[in-house]
């Protein structure tokens, strides 16, 4: 259980789109190490929460701190947070007109300032971490689904954030393929990083997560350690939950 | 050809009959009804001439304005361009003034007749701005020095330059518009997606923008660009209307001091015809070429 400083503070967040409240006081602590699983069914705010933490989404009310740094309009802070908070999308969003190297390096060379030379070989590095070296010079979607996920992850571990967020991760890929993108995430967990993952794939939150946590309609209903989490949810819902999604 | 003939249905003979028979009608109307005796073959002289004090062929009037048409139209094109990509990313701006301001000039385009938008510009914008420059003094300057080689090349006579320049510049104020309507169509064609990866990366507006926005609208919209050059050499006739001597000028003068109305006309149809059509052709031949696997 990692004891670092605070990284990420929420405090009592809440999110609208229009009438709808997608998220409805949410306070969470997520300290520099830990690695946070959020799941919960479809449509409980898991998504939005995530985007918030890198200012993909505004919230509506609340505070919200990364780093230290405070979100809010601030033009500076909000780049001054990406910076720092890598993110995993759950349809890769690789660039489709540039290859895989040029992928990893636009974020190193325009905003790091790294030169050309400096960017292609730390790109190169990432790349042999998520095992596919030999792809660098080709096109997306000459790439196989679980490829391009390992190379989005390469992508965003290129600009050395802090913080690592998934959204949804292996949702989109063909079954076999699932388990090549877990791996390189269980090694990336393994290297320290701190990382808050939403997924559906409970072997992996058991092996990794120090922390879990359950949403259901826009709020957390559950936090707790996997081992309490899975053989014993105090609430109704999440055993529930984890009955329908651990029943196969 | 025999098997494109068998291909023909007896309907389609009869169509191309009464085509034929029409066309035939008109040709002897002309001839009869006006009196009109064609000479054909004057007009190969106003094409190509050939120069007796230097023994060999140069272009003449036709060709001549042929040549400016092309120019105009190239220099018009880089330039409607560039307008029509800040035009473009303006519609799509967040602000709203910005967007106002883009959606005013557009609309303003597309509801007055080409004509007068043509006059206003060229009264308004391309004359002052020239007698402001003084590009007429400058380019006479150039017309007059010996070595002149590289700006007759790409102007031609320097003494037109500033009637060049201004009809470049309002026909490409005037294709702007359309062509920012195209990369808009293209900037949103662009997915959420694209933009979040981008943003997530720490990417500013002008990199997101710059590397992974226009790039991929500009590719996508290549095709309605590619036409939108050809209608803008269409466009470009409009021109002669304040003076630049391209190919629809040139050929309103030929009409009227030779006479050879018909034969001026339809051989300068012909030419724009060839043009644009040649051009037509080959932008979709790189269309399907450039198909690539990404």
């Amino acid at each position: 259980m990692p004891d670092g400083d605070p990284i990420i503070e929420i405090h009592n967040l809440d999110k609208f789109f229009g009438d709808f409240q997608a998220l409805s006081d949410i306070s969470l602590t997520v300290s520099s190490g830990e690695r946070v699983v959020i799941c919960g069914p479809s449509g409980s705010g898991k998504s939005t929460l995530i985007r918030c933490i890198n200012r993909l989404e505004e919230h509506s009310a609340g505070e919200l701190s990364v780093d230290g740094i405070k979100l809010n309009d601030e033009t500076r802070n909000i780049r001054a947070v990406r910076m720092e908070v890598g993110m995993v999308f759950q349809q890769f969003n690789l660039f489709p007109h540039l290859t895989v190297l040029e992928n990893l390096t636009v974020g190193p060379i325009r905003v790091r300032k790294l030169s050309k030379s400096q960017a292609e070989e730390r790109a190169r590095q990432y790349l042999e971490r998520v095992h596919i070296p030999e792809q660098a010079e080709k096109y997306p979607a000459q790439l196989s689904g679980g490829q391009q996920q390992r190379v989005a992850i390469a992508r965003s571990l290129c600009m050395e954030p802090r913080i690592m967020l998934f959204d949804e991760p292996t949702s989109a890929l063909d079954p076999e393929m699932i388990n090549e993108v877990l791996d390189v995430m269980v090694e990336l967990a393994s290297t320290g990083m701190t990382m808050v993952c939403v997924t559906h794939e409970m072997g992996f939150a058991r092996k990794v997560a120090d922390t879990m946590v359950f949403m259901e309609e826009g709020r957390i209903v559950e936090t707790a350690p996997p081992a309490t989490f899975f053989s014993n949810p105090s609430s109704e819902r999440c055993r529930m939950f984890l009955d329908q999604i651990l029943e196969h | 050809m025999r098997r494109l003939l068998k291909r023909l249905h007896w309907l389609d003979v009869v169509i191309l009959a009464v085509l034929l028979f029409l066309f035939f009608y008109v040709w002897r109307q002309i001839e009869g009804t006006l009196q009109y005796k064609w000479r054909w073959e004057l007009i190969p002289n106003y094409l190509f001439r050939y120069d007796e004090e230097n023994g060999r062929w140069v272009a003449n009037v036709l060709i001549l304005g042929l040549i400016t048409t092309i120019r105009i139209s190239i220099y018009a094109s880089v330039l409607a361009l560039a307008l029509g990509i800040i035009l473009g990313v303006a519609r799509t701006a967040r602000n709203l003034t910005v967007r106002m301001l883009a959606r005013t000039y557009l609309e303003f385009l597309r509801n007055i007749p080409p004509v007068v938008v043509i006059f206003i510009f060229f009264f308004f914008l391309s004359e002052q701005l020239i007698t402001a420059l003084n590009i007429e003094g400058w380019s006479r300057s150039i017309a007059k020095s010996e070595d002149n080689g590289i700006w007759v090349f790409f102007f031609g006579d320097m003494r037109r330059f500033p009637s060049l320049i201004s009809g470049v510049i309002v026909l490409a104020l005037f294709e702007s518009a359309f062509v920012g309507e195209i990369v808009r169509a293209g900037i949103e064609s662009i997915g959420r997606g694209q933009l979040e990866a981008s943003r997530s990366l720490g990417l500013s507006w002008k990199d997101e923008l710059r590397y992974i926005v226009l790039p991929q609208a500009l590719k996508r919209v290549l095709p309605p660009l590619a036409n939108q050059f050809i209608t803008l050499i269409k466009d470009s006739a409009i021109i002669s209307l304040i003076s630049v001597q391209d190919l629809t000028l040139r050929t309103v003068e030929l009409a009227n001091s030779t006479r050879l109305t018909f034969e001026a006309w339809i051989t300068t149809a012909a030419l724009y015809f060839g043009l644009c059509f040649s051009l037509s052709l080959l932008f979709r031949y790189l269309e399907n070429r450039g198909k690539s696997p990404h």
